[in-house]
């Protein structure tokens, strides 16, 4: 079949709407008879709840309902929340109560639902509650929560919830024979996800056939199904969940949330349809964040740059739950070795609680974490040899010769794990020649010159995409030959229509317009797993082909049958199937639909299954590595401290591309996050765990004017992992850029003799990196 | 605690009048009592830009307006822009652009564009658009797109005036 569309710069199927006001996302929604929902949340980062008194709530005008956890019924209130991630790996899984129990454990934690007609009404009556708090000690630093005395939990012997180890060949002989080592302490800082749209549930249930309807703004419906079901004591199949138009993912809302069963809770309590949109400062404060890690890592290395060894440990900040098992920790360890044939590797993890927001992952979860780690130790390589940077980078990557390439690593299921394809070199030679890399020394010069600095910052990375087990789709024509894809692949932003309808149009020979996608409606597809580590085009990509190409198969049989024709002579094309040079024996797609939807009292022709549909489950076995180079160009004001981007440059191999300007919405979209996350997005707690940072103004995101120009370019080395020969593209723009940036600063500093182990780098920190080198603290 | 306010507005050219509490905001005005639900509430304090709206002609945020304050103004929202055709060059720059993923600052960006670009006069240097929607936060494109599209319907409107691009 040949591809016309994939590839190509369609226009997205999805924009009409979305352009005219017309988007309905889950605040959108109205219901007869729907009441909404406001919470109580703690004040306190660590306290026992001694009474909750919530007569005068109940006396406030339009109140519905008052819910504490009793309140929810005995199915909600027996036991936490479920562990969503189970691994053998988590040595304490502790997990909130829908509602707080008898302790809450971080500010934001919510402790009561007032439902009430109107938001407004509902935010009157929650002021009116009134909880006695009996305040307990908070850890918030998570160096200190292993040794010290108090427990995020109260009465738990550590604050340890697991320790993660990875490594391969022999670090002991590494270290012994190579005749360089640097050390390095990195304090890694990801703050909040900040989808414009928080979260938002809405729920109701059939009066008469009792089903549960969920619509909340998630990543993840199927998951909150399976999970929602178990917290209500329900069977799966008496619950819908819908995720409608959603306003942008980033990671925190594939997470299932307390919110989402308090409400389904009430809904069915109250008989009435029970709306809530979460405010911005409950997002700060209750959407699971990112949060705290520091690295100490020691690095092996020769003359020419070549590293023999890595090893260290990582004290990570999980927050005061575990919602999400490990998988925001083991992602932080998963990148390594990086871009690089690596001999040997020894890193530990901890994961550890705090009397802050629970954490999972936010774009990229803990991969620009390790890739910062990893790049870091690169750059500090070059400095000690005095090497340029970029030579360092090709004296370790793993080369285009080498793919499939072992790394040594295990993957999540125990598999090693291998590098599919790609051409790392060739990307960052692309990279620096964008970035017209040769000329910067003379513009760093005249720059200087004239008072001002500048500096260059390069960072390489690989990512693990396509993360099984799988996404479905199902294809169906329609006898007005109009195709329809369904899958339970949630979207977020990312042209899931548009792409799925490009991939089958291919397989169909029909226009892109004639193609509707329907997802992530667990009454319309049967499975589906979660938007999450950029897996998409690969799972649910590769399904629609596989179902498309079903279907195909199913239309030239009939055909070949109908005209009397061999199928090798046969052609899809403009909605019909055709003698190849004959175009005008033909028979629609929707005639074909129509004769194989049956007619009382006759056979279905040519022997086919009935009707004119296919179902394929692409099973991700294997992993498409996704992989490029950055470069970063920065200008940096030495008295204010202020950081100038000049320029920014990734050259990126996401495979196959399937649509040109939606793969450079990800990755320009990604990058602005991860300088972001290198510059401006700080989440702040003060000692006693109170967040001093929950609104926009004093948690900075990236405007319009600070971004610089980005530009993108690519590489298609084919993964051989999957029929489309993609790779995913969501997160790559996010990995590279807090390193490439952060080095760029330091480049920029360099005449300071400044180094860099920590960011965001904002003003104050800049300042004070040049006042320390200075000396005049 | 809310006493109730009575106004009279001009809502996407129609006459509209309405009793609203006194403390509602002009954004959940249109959207629960209006039913118009393009303009979103981002961050409900005046700073992510998701609920610009129009409000005799100068964009405002729908979030820190009143529903009060709106009596005898003329209130114009994405719908009313899109039904009008007054911003259709911009929504089919967007679209051609990708200058929208997730959607859901669309039309407030949207509404805060079409203000700049009816100012006239010379086509906006990038920088200049750059400042213009820095009120308007958006997580999905990282705004460039959102200047391509912006910049190219500039200079497209600038070519009709006559204007030198």
């Amino acid at each position: 079949m040949g591809a016309r569309l994939v590839g190509a710069q369609v226009q997205r199927l999805e924009d009409p709407r979305l352009l005219t006001g017309k988007g309905q996302y889950v605040d959108d929604i109205v219901l007869p008879g729907m009441v909404q929902a406001a919470f109580v949340r703690s004040t306190h980062a660590h306290a026992r709840i001694v009474s909750i008194d919530t007569t005068a709530a109940r006396a406030m005008p339009g109140v519905r309902g008052v819910f504490t956890l009793n309140d929810l019924g005995p199915a909600v209130a027996r036991d936490r929340m479920p562990q969503t991630a189970p691994s053998p790996a988590i040595r304490r899984s502790v997990t909130q109560y829908v509602l707080a129990r008898d302790e809450v454990c971080y500010v934001g934690e919510a402790v009561v639902m007032v439902v009430a007609d109107t938001r407004h009404q509902a935010e009157d009556a929650a002021a009116r509650v009134l909880i006695d708090y009996d305040v307990l000690p908070a850890v918030v630093d998570c160096r200190a929560a292993l040794t010290g005395q108090t427990a995020a939990h109260h009465g738990a012997a550590d604050n340890l919830a697991a320790r993660l180890s990875v490594g391969f060949g022999d670090i002991e002989a590494a270290f012994r024979t190579a005749p360089h080592r640097v050390t390095l302490t990195l304090d890694q800082h990801r703050g909040v996800a900040h989808s414009m749209e928080g979260r938002a549930v809405l729920a109701a249930q059939d009066a008469v056939s009792g089903k549960l309807t969920v619509w909340s703004a998630t990543q993840s419906p199927y998951m909150v199904r399976r999970f929602l079901a178990r917290v209500l004591g329900i069977d799966e199949q008496d619950l819908r969940v819908i995720a409608p138009d959603v306003g942008g993912g980033f990671g925190p809302k594939a997470v299932f949330y307390p919110e989402e069963a308090a409400l389904a809770a009430a809904a069915v309590k109250l008989g009435r349809p029970v709306k809530w949109a979460e405010d911005r400062k409950e997002h700060f404060v209750s959407t699971t964040n990112q949060r705290d890690q520091h690295w100490q890592m020691d690095v092996a290395f020769d003359d020419t740059g070549k590293i023999h060894g890595i090893r260290g440990h990582v004290q990570h900040d999980n927050g005061a739950y575990l919602p999400y098992g490990l998988i925001l920790a083991a992602t932080s360890l998963a990148p390594f070795p990086g871009a690089y044939a690596l001999p040997a590797l020894q890193m530990t993890l901890d994961v550890i609680y705090t009397n802050t927001t629970p954490t999972s992952p936010v774009r990229g979860a803990g991969r620009p974490n390790a890739i910062f780690a990893i790049e870091r130790a690169v750059d500090r390589v070059a400095d000690h040899l005095g090497l340029d940077p970029a030579e360092v980078r090709r004296a370790n990557f793993v080369r285009a010769d080498q793919f499939p390439y072992v790394t040594g690593m295990k993957a999540r299921d125990g598999s090693p794990v291998a590098y599919d394809s790609g051409d790392y070199a060739a990307c960052l030679d692309r990279a620096l020649d964008m970035a017209d890399a040769a000329g910067f020394p003379a513009r760093r010069d005249a720059a200087r010159a004239q008072g001002r600095y500048l500096g260059i910052g390069v960072a390489s990375f690989i990512e693990d995409t396509g993360l099984g087990p799988f996404e479905g789709a199902t294809v169906r024509v329609t006898p007005k030959g109009r195709v329809t894809v369904l899958t339970g692949a949630a979207s977020q932003g990312q042209g899931h229509a548009t792409t799925l309808a490009q991939v089958v149009a291919d397989g169909l020979g029909v226009a892109l317009t004639d193609v509707t996608v329907i997802s992530a409606d667990t009454e319309r597809f049967s499975y589906g797993a979660g938007t999450i580590a950029s897996r998409i085009a690969v799972t649910a990509g590769s399904s629609a082909h596989l179902a498309a190409a079903k279907v195909r198969d199913k239309v030239l049989r009939y055909a070949s049958d109908k005209l009397e024709v061999a199928i090798g002579d046969l052609e899809l094309n403009g909605g019909f199937v055709h003698v190849a040079g004959v175009p005008e024996m033909r028979i629609s797609l929707g005639d074909v639909a129509l004769a194989l939807a049956g007619t009382v009292g006759q056979r279905v022709p040519s022997g086919l299954e009935p009707g004119l549909e296919a179902t394929a489950y692409f099973e991700s076995t294997a992993t498409p590595h996704s992989s490029g180079s950055t470069v970063a160009e920065v200008e940096v004001d030495i008295e204010t401290g202020a950081v100038t981007l000049l320029n920014h440059v990734i050259v990126h191999d996401c495979g196959k591309v399937i649509h040109p300007g939606i793969v450079d919405g990800q990755i320009t979209g990604g990058a602005v996050h991860g300088i972001g996350n290198a510059l401006f997005e700080d989440m702040l707690y003060d000692a006693e765990g109170q967040p001093v940072s929950t609104n926009f103004g004093e948690y900075l995101l990236p405007t319009a004017t600070e971004m610089p120009p980005i530009r993108i370019g690519h590489l298609e080395t084919l993964s051989p992992l999957n029929p489309l020969g993609v790779k995913g593209a969501g997160e790559s723009g996010t990995i590279p850029a807090i390193p490439a940036v952060v080095r760029a600063v330091e480049n920029a500093l360099a005449p300071f003799g400044v180094q860099i182990n920590r960011y965001p780098l904002n003003p104050e920190r800049v300042v004070n990196l040049i006042d320390a080198s200075r000396g005049k603290t | 605690m809310s006493g109730l306010i009575t106004i009279t507005l001009r809502l996407n050219g129609e006459d509209v009048t309405a009793t609203v509490p006194a403390r509602e905001s002009l954004v959940d005005f249109l959207r629960e009592r209006m039913g118009l639900t393009g303009a979103h509430v981002g961050c409900a304090h005046g700073v992510c830009g998701a609920c610009t709206v129009r409000v005799d002609g100068q964009s405002v945020r729908g979030c820190l307006t009143l529903a009060a304050q709106v009596d005898g103004a003329e209130v114009e929202t994405v719908e009313g822009l899109s039904d009008t055709g007054a911003i259709a060059d911009l929504q089919e720059a967007f679209h051609r652009h990708n200058a929208l993923q997730c959607g859901y600052c669309t039309p407030g960006m949207l509404v805060t564009v079409a203000e700049l670009l009816d100012q006239g006069g010379p086509v906006p240097t990038r920088a200049a658009i750059r400042e213009h929607i820095s009120g308007n936060y958006c997580r999905c494109t990282g705004y460039q797109a959102v200047v391509d599209a912006v910049h190219e319907v500039a200079t497209t409107r600038a070519a009709q005036r006559g204007e030198p691009a």
